[in-house]
């Protein structure tokens, strides 16, 4: 018989100091040791067996990962072991990111999100994961430390595949900066789960727009798409239209199409491939719309 | 099997436990501490019956690791009534007739009391958005969210 509640396998957790002995003891135990922050991801894939380790680290203890601090010239820094409804709550966040709140606000339930992390949900490198797109389309950077010390990776630049990032061996993360948004900015997260709340995305769409003197439209936009490829990404053929055409109802619904083609789901119990891809055009012309509403008002 | 000696308080006692580093805060709070009040559903984080309130903030239990409670301070549902008077939500839920099987019971009267700490006149919209993480088979969630409602009231 299927053991309905497993408990966590025989494990060691350990608490480093110190972020040099933090990244020393995961490069020593590189393959048996794991970092962890609020653990929601890492419970789960433990009890499924799915993810075998000698030692989880917590990192909730290290310099730098309890920051969360908005400076005007700088932008925005979350630390690792930030809750997300921390984020999601903060004065600074609500007022310049209101659509990373939207984002955080998103993910599983209230309780779940006292533990869950921004940081882990990027590391986790889930297709599904819902702040990772607005994280992109902001231009966050993760401020890591590993045996070498610090250093920055763009967000961009940081999925491999899924559940794969360019993390290395004794890599921390420490937390991610958000810059300063653009004057104007306008952002939305269109989540589509099973249900309205608490479930992972079938399709997640983070748009954001702001007024740009240089585009020939006027405007920028940022397309990030999560659920719907092997790592979530932009629809960068979708934003350039964006840029390139005045904005009218004709070119957000061409921006929603090509949104779509750019798109490589696959079937899964949450939904079909097909169903994703119609979904991707639905939510992002909802959610450019919503966006332009806003910033042409 | 690595063990940790942790010192916490639960529901205003000072507990000091030793833990496998693989217990979680749910199995510590069941199995070493027999508060049996939190209950186990999932193991996963998705049904609620395991919250309790961690640092004054409601948690999944079951994905908190004991040895992380070092220095914790963690209120379960049996620490919710005081001298033997149940507390304003666990009173108005019970007259509304939120409680059926009662397996819910527990982690949500813990998610409606830490709602009601941190707003105390939600709307309805609030409430459910409160307890979204706190399943119940029984109940059709309509007249907990009566009873929550009116615990705001008195
Ligand atoms: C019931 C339930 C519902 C969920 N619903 C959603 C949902 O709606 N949307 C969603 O996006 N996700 C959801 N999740 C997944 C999960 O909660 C999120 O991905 C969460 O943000 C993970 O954060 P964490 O801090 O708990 O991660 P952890 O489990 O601590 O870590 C996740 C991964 O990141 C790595 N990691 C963590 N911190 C660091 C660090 N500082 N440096 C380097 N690597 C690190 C870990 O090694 C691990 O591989 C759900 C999970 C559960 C259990
Ligand atoms: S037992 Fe913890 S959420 Fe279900
Ligand atoms: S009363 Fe039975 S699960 Fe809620």
């Amino acid at each position: 018989m299927i053991n309905p509640h497993p408990g966590l396998p025989e494990l060691e957790y350990v608490k480093p100091a110190t972020l040099v002995e933090a990244s020393q003891f995961l490069a020593e135990h590189n393959g048996t040791a794991k970092p962890f922050s609020g653990g929601t991801d890492c419970f789960v894939r433990l009890r499924d067996g799915v993810l075998k380790v000698d030692y989880l680290v917590d990192i909730k203890g290290l310099d730098g990962t309890k920051e969360l601090s908005f400076d005007p010239k700088k932008g925005l820094t979350i630390g690792a072991a930030v809750p997300m409804n921390k984020v999601a709550t903060n004065k600074d966040v609500i007022a310049h990111y209101p659509n990373l709140a939207m984002a955080a606000n998103s993910v599983a339930s209230y309780q779940l999100r006292n533990r869950a992390t921004i940081v882990g949900n990027i590391c986790n490198a889930s297709p599904a994961g819902d702040t990772i797109g607005t994280c992109m389309a902001l231009d966050g950077v993760l401020n890591v430390h590993g045996t070498d010390g610090f250093r920055q990776i763009p967000l961009n630049s940081f999925f491999l595949g899924p559940g794969r990032t360019v993390l290395k061996p004794g890599d921390v993360v420490i937390s991610i900066t958000l810059p300063v948004p653009p004057a104007g900015m306008v952002g939305v997260y269109k989540k589509l789960g099973r249900n309205t709340i608490g479930d992972l995305s079938i399709v997640g769409v983070a748009v954001l727009g702001y007024p740009n003197s240089k585009s020939p439209s006027g405007y920028t936009f940022r397309i990030a798409l999560a659920s719907v490829a092997p790592v979530p990404f932009e629809a960068l053929k979708a934003e350039a239209l964006l840029s390139e055409k005045k904005i009218t109802e004709e070119t957000i619904a061409q921006a929603a199409d090509i949104a779509m083609e750019s798109v490589t789901p696959i079937d899964d119990v949450r939904g079909s491939a097909r169903y994703r891809k119609l979904m991707v055009r639905n939510l992002t012309r909802e959610a450019i719309t919503e966006v332009w509403n806003q910033l042409s008002k | 099997m690595a063990y940790q000696r942790i010192t916490l308080t639960v529901n205003d006692l000072t507990e000091t436990v030793d833990v496998p580093h693989n217990m979680t805060l749910l199995q510590m709070l069941r199995q070493k501490l027999s508060l049996t009040g939190t209950k186990n559903g999932c193991s996963a984080g998705e049904c609620g019956a395991c919250t309790v309130l961690m640092n004054g903030e409601p948690v999944n239990s079951c994905m908190v690791l004991a040895a992380e409670c070092e220095g914790a301070t963690i209120v379960t549902v049996e620490g919710l009534a005081k001298n033997g008077k149940l507390s304003k939500v666990q009173e108005a839920v019970a007259k509304a007739g939120g409680v059926q099987c009662g397996f819910c019971t527990p982690g949500m009267m813990i998610s409606a009391t830490a709602l009601l700490e941190r707003n105390p006149n939600p709307t309805d919209e609030e409430i459910r958005q409160a307890i979204v993480g706190n399943l119940c088979r029984c109940t059709g969630y309509f007249r907990i969210v009566n009873g929550i409602k009116e615990a705001a009231k008195m």
